[in-house]
């Protein structure tokens, strides 16, 4: 049987292979936006992705080279016809994520 | 970005532009271009930048990034040091003078 998500899939199978994230969370916002006019006449259910992503390969890189990395592992499906049409990305290296959980565990950060 | 300031017609764009105003760009030193009215410009802007999406911001001709790097970049502190370094920023003499313009009782 055919996947409903293979968008997603996709996106899950070629970050986890390009980057070994300790964190990947992928949220399909699709239907947040499906009644705004650009998404108008619009099938697809696989529109709007949010990404939460934690790897070690984004240490010592700035937040614009890790959005690069990973636009560019995408760059297909962002590319084609009635594939992602918005993609927002929180990218943080493992330091970054322990730090932000301490954040959130001391009650600092909700 | 996708409509006008005024006007925004997508979250992103809007969240966008709320953030320059919170850190007090100067009008004078900012311009809007909505790529919705223009698709050479959607399409070629995001040649240019080898970015996929709107909205983009550029301070000085150098691209800095979407909606999800200023809000992170404007939670750091970042782009406030970013955008005083390079000076579109409200100066603070005007402030001074809107003060000093202030009708007494």
């Amino acid at each position: 049987m055919a996947s409903s998500t293979p968008i997603e899939n996709t996106i899950r199978q070629k970050l986890t292979v390009a980057l070994s994230p300790i964190t990947l969370q992928i949220y399909n916002d699709s239907n947040k936006h499906a009644h705004h006019k650009a998404m108008e006449g619009v099938t697809s259910k696989e529109t709007h992705f949010r990404l939460v992503i934690t790897s070690a390969e984004f240490t010592g890189k700035p937040q614009l080279a890790r959005h690069r990395m990973v636009n560019a592992l995408l760059k297909e499906e962002l590319e084609r016809e009635g594939g992602i049409h918005a993609l927002q990305l929180r990218t943080l290296n493992p330091e970054e994520e322990e730090k932000l959980d301490k954040k959130v565990e001391e009650g600092v950060v909700g | 970005m996708k409509g006008t300031p005024e006007f925004p017609q997508c979250g992103f764009s809007r969240a966008s532009i709320q953030i320059l105003g919170l850190q007090g760009v100067d009008p004078k030193k900012f311009a809007a271009f909505n790529v919705l009215e223009d698709n050479e410009i959607r399409e070629g802007i995001k040649e240019y930048s080898n970015w996929p999406t709107i909205p983009q911001l550029y301070v000085n001709k150098e691209f800095i990034g979407g909606c999800d790097i200023l809000v992170s970049m404007h939670q750091s502190g970042e782009l406030e040091d970013l955008l005083e370094k390079e000076k579109v920023l409200v100066p603070p003499e005007e402030s001074a003078d809107a003060n000093a313009e202030k009708p007494s009782s």
